[in-house]
This record gives C-alpha cells, structure tokens and sequence, in this order.
C-alpha cells in the first residue's frame, strides 16, 4: 500500500512531501506516546498519531519512519511541517480519528510493527 | 578502550528545557553518520540511542555536553549533564519508570522507556550518577557486532 493509497483511505490531505506519495511503508503504526515509537517500531514504518509537536518529526527523523499521518483534524504549526519538508519526510492530515484510521487501514492489509518480519 | 584517535569527534552543548532546538544535534550526528557511508540499520540504532540520551538532559538537567566520537570500528557517545542526578540507576532502567513531568507526558516521553531503549540500542551503557551535581553517560556501538 502506497502513501497515496492511504491519503485516499483517509481522505486526507498532504500538509508536505507531496513528490513521495509513491513510498510504501513496510508497516504502520498508531501512537501519541514517541517513547514507544522509538522503542518499538521498525525503519520505514507510517506512523499515525494525535501529536503535532516537533519532536513527533524528530522521532520519524531518528527511527527511518517512512512519513506520519496527523489523526482527528489536527495540523502542525509552519516551522514543524517545514523542518520535516527539508527531512524529507512526509505529512498527511486526516479528520478520522485513531481508531477508525487504523481501521480503515488494517482492513486494506496494512500491518503493524510486531506482525511484520 | 585503546589510546587509539577518533577519526571524527563532535562535540556538542545541550541547553536543558529548550524544546525548540531538542534534536539537534542527534540530526546532526545522523548527517555526519551517514555521510561516513555506515550501514542505515547501524546508524538508526546510534541515532535512537542519541536522540534518547539529548532528550533525557533536556527533560531532566540544566545543561549537557554530547561528544560522539567515530572510530575504525565503533562509535562512543559520552553525555554529561549537570542536573538533579538519578537516585536509583537500576530503578531508572526498569522498563515503565519515569519521573517526567505531566508537560513532558503530553509531548509524549516520560513512558519510561529512554534507558532500557539505549541499553537495547548500544553494545555497552554506563551510566556515572551524582544526586544533586549530574549524570554521565557512555553508550559504545560496535559496527559489526548487534547489540
């Protein structure tokens, strides 16, 4: 599943990295605690959460996350959808909530992080 | 460790609760990693381990200093801060333990996984600890050997 799969799943819109969308992450995650995403997952993971702050792109800088999806409504502000535009890394928006994003995902075949080899 | 040079070493200061630039120096650290042409899968695991290191000084001390030196064969990442110091080290590497505070929760860290993540992330973890003066930690990467 591509990143543009997955912004059409959850009708979302692309805050930055609109040139990657052909990406495919190898599995997905969902969670608002950056602690267990650096624990836990795995390099080219899509991350969905609820928090915008800049250490969220940090954390996908330092962990080789492949993008992250912003669940129920919620943006970055400039400077964080820059500093991941000059890494690379893309953003996408959506107003589902957690719940019904990785739903809607897993119910396509996305996986998460202890179901992939 | 033998009186071998590092080929490259950085050396960096960490501002203690500056969240804005919190990161900093673990992105650059994964520049310079990767302009050095090492393997992505051992960079991530030195980088996780950085950015976990930057992150606890920030969260917890005053100030710091971050010095990563790069050798033939491995990486040594020394982190000094002076702060409150941690009480009980063991305590402090166990899984779920945390004295972050509730703002630094709603950034989401405080789990109390930043220690037994580095542990897992390095080959060899010291921590040197002084209640009340600060905290050194020295994390060592081995190129070709897993942690």
């Amino acid at each position: 599943m591509t990143l543009r799969e997955v912004k059409d799943l959850l009708q979302a819109d692309v805050l930055t990295g609109q040139d990657l969308l052909d990406l495919e992450p190898s599995s997905f995650c969902g969670s608002d605690l950056l602690s267990d995403v650096l624990a836990f997952t795995k390099e080219k993971t899509l991350l969905l959460s609820g928090l915008t702050n800049s250490q969220v792109i940090r954390t996908a800088e330092m962990s080789d996350l492949i993008g992250i999806v912003f669940v129920r409504g919620k943006k970055p502000d400039s400077a964080t959808v820059e500093l991941a535009a000059i890494k690379k890394i893309p953003l996408l928006a959506t107003r589902l909530p957690m719940f019904e994003a990785c739903g809607r995902l897993y119910q396509k075949g996305a996986r998460g992080c202890s179901e992939i080899k | 460790m033998s009186g071998e040079q590092p080929f490259i070493e950085i050396k960096r200061s960490i501002a203690g609760g500056d969240f804005a630039i919190a990161g900093n120096i673990s992105s650059e650290t994964k520049t310079i990693l990767q302009q050095t042409g090492l393997p992505p899968v051992f960079i991530r695991r030195v980088v996780i381990a950085c950015y976990e290191a930057e992150m606890n000084v920030v969260i917890h001390a005053y100030r710091g200093t971050f010095t990563t030196q790069i050798y033939s064969d491995r990486i040594l990442v020394v982190v000094d801060d002076e702060g409150p110091g941690i009480p009980d080290v063991s305590l402090a590497f166990q899984e779920g333990y945390s004295t972050a505070p509730p703002h630094i929760r709603e950034m989401g860290f405080g789990a109390g996984y930043g220690l037994s993540n580095m542990k897992k992330c390095s080959n060899q973890i010291a921590v040197d600890t002084r209640v009340g003066e600060g905290t050194r930690v020295t994390m060592v990467f081995y190129l070709n050997s897993s942690p």
